[in-house]
């Protein structure tokens, strides 16, 4: 039987209404339960797993490097931050040294990971509250960013680039040429969004005072990343638990007090530019060097050396066939994801595959506060909620 | 290193608040785990989300580890965040193999919810206390707990 909610015992019947999964402003697959009073929403609850496809069993089943290719689908608007996730957490289980100027790349694809998933969060959450043109000149900065992704990696979406111990390959020559005339057409194309939302009284009347949750509720429901910081907690994992060398860049921390969809509307705006701040410096400053560890006994040998050395053949043939051992232990690495804080805990038992590997999906945690945010509201405004909080269907399923 | 852990505040203070309550910690990686007995669960969570200087707020994440065939069959995982020092902790709960349940979290965390459904749902865990333990990814029908380790990764045929 699927979800529905129960009638309380003692109260007048109220019409039921099913939203989803085929609706399209529920980004995906997600169905809500409305209960009505007239147009009002008393009470809501949400119904998932649509597009759960059991990613964490299938990872037990996968080597580790086998595993990156899982980590694209889940979250599929941000594959990098997975990757980086993931060989993160490998990387710390197996304790290994990344040279610069992998983690510099890394940085540098992350954040245009991010302003592009915030792109795509723009334009749909614009288009969902009547703003249609939006959404084309989002997507417009987006393909140029994919450009990049598939120059680097030979893929668009689904990019598998990094791997445990550094990069699969080294970009090819005058990717960052394109980097930089994004960076400088960018600024221009912001104000251009905000030209059209900011101050528009449509756009106002919508967001301002909409889904409004305080500092204390937020940490409550479990909300990560711009949700939260839209509630005035400054909590940012790129800076209060730095990791692949984010200490090194200087970035501000955008927060808003008011906690409404127009505060996190703006902290996602205001993240863009400090993303862009983020890229630019990554790009002028890329070290020089290798960008795979030291490793052999985990990261493939590069091409040459393989058909050269016998060592590195042997490496590569037993890393391929077999994976590698990395020792027992357990270990818990989050990042700071487009959506929040995305985790993975990986157990390992020493074999070449992980004993368990679960994923703490930012989307999942932020949709447990929608029927908080939309209780007491009108279904119109259940809409600007859904896109508020940003979820990845594919994630919050797995 | 034995010596960190000595040293480790949130230890210190939950070795004070119940010293019963701490069965095992373990250091990896410079991550702490600690090993909750399970009545001790919701105080130690409590404790570690209001006592100032720790003020464990934020619930990342549940889990469930499955030890098959070993006993206590299942751990469940907690970490938590501390929003103030930046810190993370690891929790864990043991329990059997035959009717496993651990208590709910519910009440300190709301946010919980979604998290011990999850693990409902794939491992069969019993959260005592949940108020609304449904499955959350799988149909309501589904027979078996996918995440359990005595279940085939393709599946009952």
């Amino acid at each position: 039987m699927p979800i529905t909610l129960e009638k309380i015992p003692g109260q007048e019947e109220r019409v039921i209404l099913s939203m989803g999964p085929q609706h399209p402003s529920t980004h995906g697959v997600l169905r809500l339960v409305l209960e009505l009073d007239g147009e009002t929403v008393v009470r809501a609850m949400y119904d998932i797993g649509y597009l759960h496809t059991g990613f964490e069993k299938s990872f037990e089943d996968k080597t580790y490097s086998q595993g990156i290719t899982l980590t694209d689908r889940m979250d599929y608007l941000s594959p990098l931050s997975n990757n980086l996730g993931f060989c993160l957490a490998v990387e710390k289980l197996l304790d290994i040294e990344i040279p610069a100027r992998a983690q510099w790349i890394r940085v540098l694809l992350t954040e245009l990971t991010r302003i592009q998933s915030h792109l795509v969060w723009l334009g749909t959450h614009a288009i969902d509250l009547g703003a249609m043109s939006v959404l084309l000149y989002c997507f417009r900065e987006r393909e140029t960013i994919l450009h990049i992704f598939e120059m680097v990696s030979g893929q668009r979406m689904m990019t598998s680039y990094f791997r445990i111990g550094g990069l699969a390959l080294e970009p090819p020559l005058g990717w960052l040429k394109l980097v930089e005339k994004f960076v400088k057409a960018f600024p221009a194309r912001l104000e251009e969004y905000e030209d059209l939302l900011t101050k528009n009284p449509i756009w106002l009347k919508r967001t301002v005072g909409i889904g409004a949750l305080t500092a204390d509720e937020a940490i409550a429901w479990g909300l990560s990343g711009p949700s939260l910081r839209g509630s005035g907690v400054d909590y940012d994992i790129r800076k209060k638990e730095p990791y692949s060398s984010y200490e090194k860049f200087d970035f501000k921390v955008p927060t808003r007090p008011e906690g409404d969809v127009y505060a996190r509307y703006l902290v996602r705006l205001e993240e863009m530019r400090q993303s862009l701040r983020i890229v630019q410096q990554a790009m002028d400053g890329i070290p020089e060097g290798p960008i795979k560890a030291n490793a052999p006994h985990i990261v493939l040998p590069d091409r040459e050396s393989m058909k050269t050395s016998i060592e590195a053949l042997i490496y590569h043939f037993k890393i391929v066939t077999e994976g590698f051992h990395p020792p027992v232990g357990e270990v818990y690495q989050a990042i700071e994801a487009p959506r929040g804080e995305l985790g993975f805990y990986i157990v390992s038992d020493g074999s070449p595959k992980p004993f368990r590997c679960h994923v703490r999906a930012p989307s999942f945690a932020n949709l447990q506060a929608l029927p908080k945010m939309v209780e007491g509201r009108l279904i119109a405004d259940v809409v600007a909620c859904i896109g508020t909080i940003d979820i990845v269907l594919g994630e919050v399923d797995r | 290193m034995p010596s960190d852990l000595e040293s480790n505040l949130t230890l210190k203070k939950l070795r004070e608040f119940a010293p019963q309550a701490v069965d095992e910690v373990r250091e990896f990686r410079g991550e702490i785990t600690i090993c909750i007995r399970p009545d001790m669960l919701i105080r130690a969570c409590e404790f570690l989300r209001d006592e100032p200087g720790l003020s464990f707020r934020f619930l990342s994440d549940v889990t469930a580890v499955d030890l098959y065939p070993s006993e206590p069959r299942f751990e469940v995982v907690y970490h938590l965040l501390s929003l103030q020092t930046a810190e993370r902790l690891r929790l864990k709960v043991r329990t059997g193999g035959a009717n496993p349940s651990v208590d709910s979290l519910v009440p300190v965390y709301p946010c919980a919810n979604a998290f011990e459904r999850e693990v409902f749902d794939l491992f069969g865990i019993q959260f005592a206390g949940h108020p609304y333990l449904r499955r959350i990814l799988m149909p309501e029908d589904w027979e078996g707990y996918p995440l359990r380790k005595d279940y085939p990764t393709e599946g009952y045929r």
